[in-house]
């Protein structure tokens, strides 16, 4: 048993609001350089659950395994100096700040300099502040004030910033809520690219189904909570319950329905 | 045993008045999420006009009807500060709000002194509560008894009309959901007026209640909302059970505090108070608040360090104002000296608020330990002034570090309402302690030593020694601290993903900050030489803050020109009037109203249009107030 453990894997994962189960017993795992596509309707858990990947909410049971290590329940700035990189559904930005500067204050927290009181800011190292805006595409920006930027460039520097830890794990809650089509599709093909090339696992979730189709190399389907459905994009669209739960049961007239049989 | 029963029943006492006010204050909080810091000045004047209307109608009903006409009359009031003063400012920063209710305050403590004069006043005692009730041979104030009773009679009247009554119903509502409320087509002006209305009356009401007990003091104010404070961050915000509890509290260990420590009871709250801080952060009966909104706010320009022709320029005034002895009498060196130790306190503070978006509400206390630091190295342990300066300082730091560790659990209205009750409990402590502080006396006699002692040497000191902390505390702000303090203030979700520590970095801000305020009333205690407890009074925070938003709180050196041109006209006003916090308080309102970027703020957005002529027609003050989300 010499196998090395995935990069991230989670078990019987759990969280209860009051009466309500928001994620009851939720596993899967997650390869180096795969791009994993969490979807589900409305209520499904999908954000409850990502947010207890990163230590933004803690789970009532359940684990999540980082390589092997087990980070449940840690805090979020603990997990993230694990190697994990994050977006946000509604972007969270330095807005008084310049674009540059944004991926800057990342730099600065990964190269532990944050209690140096005597370097220049503007100047930590540019050069890689540089790179990352340039990868995303955001290379002629760097100097604009973030607060002034458009939605979908907002979304871009996120994507920066939250490579700045040159991170093995990217969760990314909805990256292309709130963008134009074109933009969508070019900043998931921006991802994947980058995610191949440096072997960093993606989990993100979408309503987006065309982005969702097109990148992931496998999908998890949540619904109320629980997993209905796991494996590689043809086998999740013909999964029937996958169906029923999307295009809403009532409107799915077969033959299990019709025996009363629900899913 | 029978000594311990009436203590308790003192403190159940104190705490009616203590818990109106304070529900007063969580109620306006809960719809309209202003802390009203004027809160105490309604409870003052509530106090003054039942003492006028009881002094004048006699008898039962004369004493009765004036206690409710009296808090009735106050709550009238707070309808017109409402609706002149708060209508405009519901949707500015929180720091603004804080402020323009601070300066009703001290407007309001002069307004008090005019009409009612300066003295004490004692008010009749209560008709059918005059006597006392024997018990185990001590004596109890019938009225305590009759307070007593009061206190949960209140708590089931205001149980009942918020959950009995249609308007109960919509603030509870609103409580949990202002937006929504307003969506659903009620109209909001009319909620949030009626709601202050109650708050402020009961405010009144509390004030009013008082008189028979206590005198009628211009400084009352003060004292109770520092209680109040205490209170509802025990209690939580927006809770009146929270309020009521934290309120039995808080006067129970008043009340049995003088009798372990007589001296600084007030010790014992400070120590329950950090406990639910650190167990609960939101208070025993509070709900943790949402985000609050970021304090600075009204532009996204990005700060810049200075350009090489800036700084020369900068360098070329400092070389100016370092020629000022040779022009300059005695009496404008003496001046200057006190600007440019103002200028250390404010950019002190500046490196809190301004970069941290942390509004210190008692940042005197941090200046006024460092003139005390002075004072006891000097006069008790006789060292030589360089050592005094070097190490005098190490007193604000200490304190930064003890009750800023507290003070960063919380931010928005709670960081400011605790570091208000720190400062205050700093105070007392000085007030109190009179065989180490000297009590209201001070300590007399911290003169410099002979290099120091003209005017002109001092001068030079204390110019250097403020030029040295503002460039040091700017190159903290261009440091990798000072972004990563900005980005906990930007934002803390992002902050906290990238691996900062928000505590931490939040704790050293204030150590930072507490330290070099510190220096400023060093050198303070050398200029005056002598150490009063004013040094660290409110009085003294608020001018910091007022510094601060005068030269631009959004500004990297507004700190600087705010504390220049604040202190020169503060001087200029004491000289010429006796009513220098009317002027103040109306100068700070106007200021949050009307101005709300400073002086430097304007002068940077004069000069952006000029760089990139902006659209015509987007007036100057146009939308003076926005809020950062």
């Amino acid at each position: 048993m010499s196998v090395a453990p995935p990069l991230l894997a989670v078990e019987g994962l759990t969280k209860s609001y009051g009466g309500i189960h928001a994620v009851r017993g939720v596993a899967f795992s997650l390869r180096a350089g795969e791009i994993l596509a969490l979807i589900g309707p409305n209520g499904a858990g999908k954000s409850t659950c990502f947010d207890m990947l990163n230590g933004q909410n803690k789970p009532d049971s359940g684990h999540v395994r980082l390589n092997g290590e087990d980070v449940t329940g840690k805090k979020p700035r603990e997990i993230w100096r694990l190697g994990v990189g994050r977006t946000f559904q509604i972007t969270a930005t330095f807005a008084t700040m310049t674009v540059r500067e944004n991926v800057q204050v990342a730099l600065i927290s990964h190269q532990k300099q944050l209690f140096n009181l005597w370097g220049s800011a503007p100047r930590f190292d540019r050069d890689e502040a540089g790179r990352l805006l340039e990868l995303v595409g955001m290379g002629g920006y760097a100097d604009r004030p973030c607060g002034e930027l458009a939605y979908g460039d907002l979304k871009r520097l996120e994507l920066a910033v939250a490579l700045a830890n040159e991170p093995k794990l990217l969760l990314m809650d909805e990256p292309t809520a709130g963008m134009a089509p074109r933009e969508r599709v070019d900043l998931m093909r921006l991802t994947a690219h980058i995610a191949r090339e440096k072997s960093i696992g993606v989990l993100f979730t979408e309503h987006d189904m065309d982005v969702v189709f097109e990148h992931a190399d496998r999908i998890i389907v949540l619904n109320r909570g629980t997993l209905i459905a796991e494996g590689s994009p043809a086998e999740v669209r013909g999964n029937p319950q996958v169906q029923a739960v999307y295009l809403g049961e009532g409107l799915v007239y077969d033959a299990r329905h019709r025996e009363g049989t629900s899913a | 045993m029978a000594f311990y029963v009436v203590q308790f029943l003192t403190g159940l006492a104190s705490a009616a008045s203590l818990f109106l006010v304070a529900s007063g204050l969580s109620i306006i909080f809960g719809v309209t999420r202003i802390v009203n810091f004027a809160h105490g000045a309604f409870y003052m004047i509530g106090a003054y006009i039942a003492f006028t209307l009881t002094d004048r109608f006699a008898g039962a009903f004369g004493f009765w009807g004036g206690i409710v006409a009296a808090a009735l009359a106050v709550a009238l009031i707070g309808v017109v500060v409402e609706m002149v003063l708060l209508r405009r400012i519901y949707h500015a920063p929180e720091l603004f709000q804080l402020l323009a209710t601070f300066g009703l305050t001290l407007m309001v403590e002069d307004l008090v002194v005019l009409i009612w004069g300066p003295d004490d006043l004692l008010g009749p005692r209560a008709p059918g509560f005059k006597g006392a009730v024997d018990f185990f041979g001590q004596n109890i104030p019938s009225y305590d008894l009759f307070l007593i009773v009061l206190g949960p009679v209140v708590l089931g009247i205001l149980w009942l009309l918020f959950q009995r009554t249609r308007w109960g119903v919509l603030v509870r509502a609103a409580t949990q959901d202002r937006d929504m409320v307003a969506a659903l087509g009620v109209n909001q002006k009319w909620l949030f007026t009626s709601v202050f209305a109650v708050g402020v009356f009961l405010a009144a009401l509390g004030g009013a209640l008082q008189i028979p007990r206590d005198a009628v003091h211009h400084a009352m104010d003060l004292r109770i909302i520092v209680e109040v404070f205490v209170v509802v961050v025990i209690g939580g915000l927006g809770s009146i059970v929270g309020a009521f509890v934290a309120a039995v509290l808080v006067s129970e260990l008043n009340a049995f505090g003088i009798l372990i420590f007589p001296k600084i009871s007030i010790i014992l709250v400070f120590l329950v108070m950090a406990v639910v801080l650190i167990v609960r952060p939101w208070g025993l009966f509070g709900r943790p608040e949402a985000p609050a909104r970021k304090t600075p706010g009204l532009t996204v320009n990005p700060w810049r360090p200075l350009t090489s022709n800036e700084r020369l320029a900068a360098l070329a005034v400092l070389v100016v104002a370092a020629m000022l002895p040779l022009v300059a009498g005695n009496y404008v060196l003496t001046v200057g000296s006190e600007i440019a130790i103002f200028v250390i306190f404010a950019v002190s503070l500046h490196f809190l608020m301004s970069v941290g978006g942390l509004a210190s509400f008692g940042h005197a206390a941090y200046f006024g330990l460092g003139a005390y630091g002075i004072a006891f190295l000097a006069k008790m342990a006789g060292l030589p002034m360089i050592v005094c300066l070097l190490l005098g300082p190490l007193l604000g730091c200490l304190g930064a570090a003890v009750f800023g560790f507290f003070a960063v659990q919380l931010s928005g209205v709670y960081f400011a309402m605790l570091t208000l009750a720190f400062a205050q409990i700093v105070w007392s402590i000085a007030f109190q302690w009179v065989s180490v502080t000297g009590g209201d006396n001070g300590i007399l006699g911290v003169w410099p030593e002979k290099w120091a002692a003209s005017p002109s040497h001092f001068y030079w000191l204390a110019l250097g020694v403020a030029a040295l902390v503002t460039i040091a505390l700017r190159i903290a702000v261009f440091s990798p601290f000072g972004y990563a303090l900005r980005a906990t203030r930007d934002s803390a979700l992002r902050s906290e993903a990238i691996g900062i520590n928000a505590k931490r970095i939040r704790w050293t801000a204030f150590v930072i900050a507490g330290t070099t305020a510190g220096i400023g009333g060093a050198l303070f205690a050398y200029l005056k030489g002598s150490v009063f407890p004013d040094n660290l009074g409110i009085s003294l925070s608020v001018d910091a803050l007022v510094m601060v938003l005068l030269g631009g709180v959004e500004t990297v050196s507004g700190a600087v020109i705010g504390a220049i041109v604040y202190k020169a006209l503060n001087i200029w006003l004491v000289s010429q009037t006796d009513l220098s916090k009317l002027v103040l308080g109306a100068f700070i309102v106007l200021i949050v109203v009307v101005f709300p970027k400073g002086i430097v703020g304007m002068l940077e957005m004069l000069a952006q249009r000029r760089g990139n002529a902006s659209p015509p027609g987007s007036a100057l003050l146009a939308k003076p107030i926005e809020s950062a989300e």
